[in-house]
């Protein structure tokens, strides 16, 4: 090291002893102009910072048509032309262009998010294009039923491209796992409405695969959930996904919807049939070949009738839980906003609160980054405590529907369950199909008017 | 297109007219939605954006965006350098001598380039493609010099994720959401 022509100047020595006290002043201070603007003689002319500008608007727009025309084309090729190959096709294309080109963001399925922060948030407003991309699924679904995740959703494209060997999921067990679904939903609402977190973005298993990139966990998620799916038909579609949950109460009663059997549906078996009670030529025929033909078990069979006893015993049970339900509502609301310490703590203000208060109270030692900053900016620790209170009771309110919700969720599926359902014909769960469409060449009727088969 | 069902149907039944008013309302629900969303007025994205006010330079933006190469650049605010011969942003802390060599920056990977323009000022610039956006020179230049380097989003890089990763992991609270039109928060002179 040359020492001899280097004499080191007095604010270099003043800088190399600052930068020592460098972590206890940790904190960047706001600007402060210490050294004057530089006067230049050469007529050097200052540069100004580089703005490279973002995406055009114009493609938020070309997004927002490609949703409508996939979910125009879907609904013809579920409802009209019925054949399985194309839907596939389209759901690639969709893949394509919703996973792998736009990088799964923005989707349907985030968007909830995007609606209630607006609803609960005066500050935030939701872009046209994000307000399309929830809206229009909903009210295809409305007149077509779940056509979205046939063909047009990237998340169920990529599982339906893995299923190679589909295992039969038990009701019981089916039903059971569905409750994650409005569990998770409602927890989505939760944390977007307070401000807290968007979740479904935080932990959607496939996003790391559309962007190519991503930390050891989430690729760990996605590669789970991946494997899940080559056996398990769709399972975030069927068990997670919370705009699913929305998807199967419209589909319920939509004005069409996928059938099994040529037939267009309007509103259930009993509407097929003309005054005498014989059968049109597309009708169902209970020949049982499209038992077994459903991936995601959402086909049901016709309803054997019920005996006396058997009528006895359900009245019974219904009337049961239908006492059962209000106590399940409130219960589970009641624990829900017991909650808040716990669920209150996804709120960074929570959090910051929670660490200054154990600083300041001398139980914690060292300080984070965030806690730093919170000094730097000179508040007061009493205002910042003020807002974690109000944070918390908004969390208490939020977890009595939150608990409520989920309450309600599971006694009127109880309810459902102990039902009586009439049923002759082999059927498309309404709010189960997922319209994929693989069931249509099990049918002879379909057959039949594909000619491939002699009436 | 889509006939409705031939079947002659014998008047219409209770639970069919009950599940059209259903089916009607949610209907008129969605439009009611989407009237209420729309009277806030926004046409156009928003964009996630740094306030290099509030930023403290942690390095988290570094090491939580979900791309591999983050998409958060410094930038240098001109107006605001004072063009030193010592940058505290450039040079770390005891440099062996006030050179360019390596080992004298701060910068982990060399993306500040100095330049000498007059005596005795000196020209600092950023080379996006070998920034970080770790902040060390943020923080030296805050800490020590006028503060004209500072952290921001790049959009020509940025996926404008609908939760920016960043952003939660930001102690903070720096992050915003900004409009399309003004996706920039930049430092100016004159400001305090």
């Amino acid at each position: 090291m040359r020492r001899s022509s280097y004499i080191p100047s007095a604010p270099l020595r003043a800088g190399i002893i600052g930068i020592a006290l460098l972590p206890a002043l940790s904190i960047a201070a706001p600007a402060v102009q210490r050294f004057p603007p530089p006067e230049f003689e050469s007529g050097y002319e200052l540069p100004s910072p580089t703005t490279p500008q973002p995406r055009q608007d114009i493609y938020e727009y070309i997004d927002a048509a490609v949703l409508l025309a996939t979910l125009g084309v879907g609904a013809y090729l579920v409802l009209r032309k019925r054949s399985r190959p194309v839907i596939f096709a389209l759901a690639v294309f969709s893949l394509l262009y919703f996973g792998f080109w736009r990088k799964g963001c923005v989707c349907s399925v985030g968007a909830i998010q995007n609606i209630i922060l607006s609803i609960f948030d005066r500050s935030y407003a939701v872009p046209i294009v994000v307000l399309a991309f929830f809206l229009l699924p909903l009210i295809f679904t409305l007149f077509f039923g779940r056509i979205f995740c046939a063909g047009v959703c990237p998340l169920g494209a990529i599982q339906d491209l893995v299923l190679v060997q589909p295992v039969r999921v038990p009701n019981w067990l089916e039903s059971a796992l569905r409750l994650f679904a409005y569990v998770y939903l409602g927890a989505a609402i939760l944390f977007a409405a307070t401000g807290s977190a968007f979740i479904i973005c935080r932990y959607d298993p496939f996003v790391s695969f559309f962007r190519l990139s991503g930390n050891w966990n989430i690729l760990t998620l996605g590669g789970s959930v991946l494997l899940v799916s080559v056996f398990v038909g769709r399972p975030y579609c069927r068990f997670v996904c919370p705009y699913g949950v929305i998807l199967r109460q419209l589909s319920r009663i939509s004005k069409w919807n996928v059938t099994i059997t040529p037939a267009l549906s309007g509103y259930g078996s009993a509407f097929r049939r003309d005054e005498s009670g014989v059968e049109g030529p597309d009708e169902c025929v209970r020949c049982r070949l499209c038992e077994d033909s459903c991936p995601f078990g959402a086909i049901r069979e016709p309803t054997a009738d019920w005996t006396g006893r058997d009528y006895s015993i359900g009245k019974k049970r219904l009337v049961l839980l239908m006492v059962l339900l209000p106590v399940l509502t409130l219960s589970v609301g009641w624990a829900g906003s017991r909650l808040k310490n716990v669920t209150a703590r996804m709120h960074a203000t929570v959090r910051l609160a929670e660490r200054v208060y154990l600083e300041d109270a001398g139980k914690v030692e060292g300080t984070t980054n965030a806690s730093l900053a919170f000094r730097a900016t000179g508040r007061q620790p009493a205002q910042l405590y003020a807002e974690a209170s109000n944070i918390r009771a908004r969390f208490e309110l939020g977890g009595w529907f939150f608990g409520g919700f989920v309450g309600l969720v599971a006694g009127l599926k109880l309810i459902g369950l102990s039902r009586r359902v009439t049923r002759t014909d082999y059927e498309a769960d309404r709010a189960s199909c997922l319209a994929c469409g693989r069931c249509f060449e099990y049918c002879p009727r379909e057959r039949v008017r594909r000619k491939r088969v002699e009436n | 297109m889509m006939a409705e069902n031939k079947a002659p149907q014998v008047g219409i039944s209770r639970r069919h007219f009950l599940r059209d008013s259903l089916w009607g309302t949610c209907l008129a629900g969605l439009g009611a939605l989407t009237g209420f969303v729309v009277s806030k007025r926004r046409k156009t994205n928003t964009l996630w954006q740094i306030d290099p006010y509030t930023c403290i330079a942690c390095g988290n933006c570094a090491t939580y965006c979900v791309l591999d190469k983050s998409a958060v650049k410094c930038t240098h605010a001109f107006s605001v350098c004072g063009y030193c011969r010592i940058c505290f942003g450039f040079f770390g802390p005891e440099p062996v001598d006030i050179t360019e060599g390596a080992e004298n920056q701060v910068c982990p990977t060399g993306a500040i380039k100095r330049r000498f323009v007059e005596d005795p000022y000196y020209e600092y610039t950023i080379d996006e493609s070998l920034c970080n956006g770790c902040g060390k020179c943020v923080k030296g230049c805050n800490t020590f010099g006028n503060g004209s380097l500072f952290l921001q989003v790049r959009h020509d890089r940025c996926l404008n994720c609908n939760e920016c990763s960043i952003a939660a992991a930001c102690p903070s609270g720096a992050y915003k959401r900004v409009p399309a039109e003004t996706p920039y928060l930049l430092k100016r002179a004159g400001h305090a």
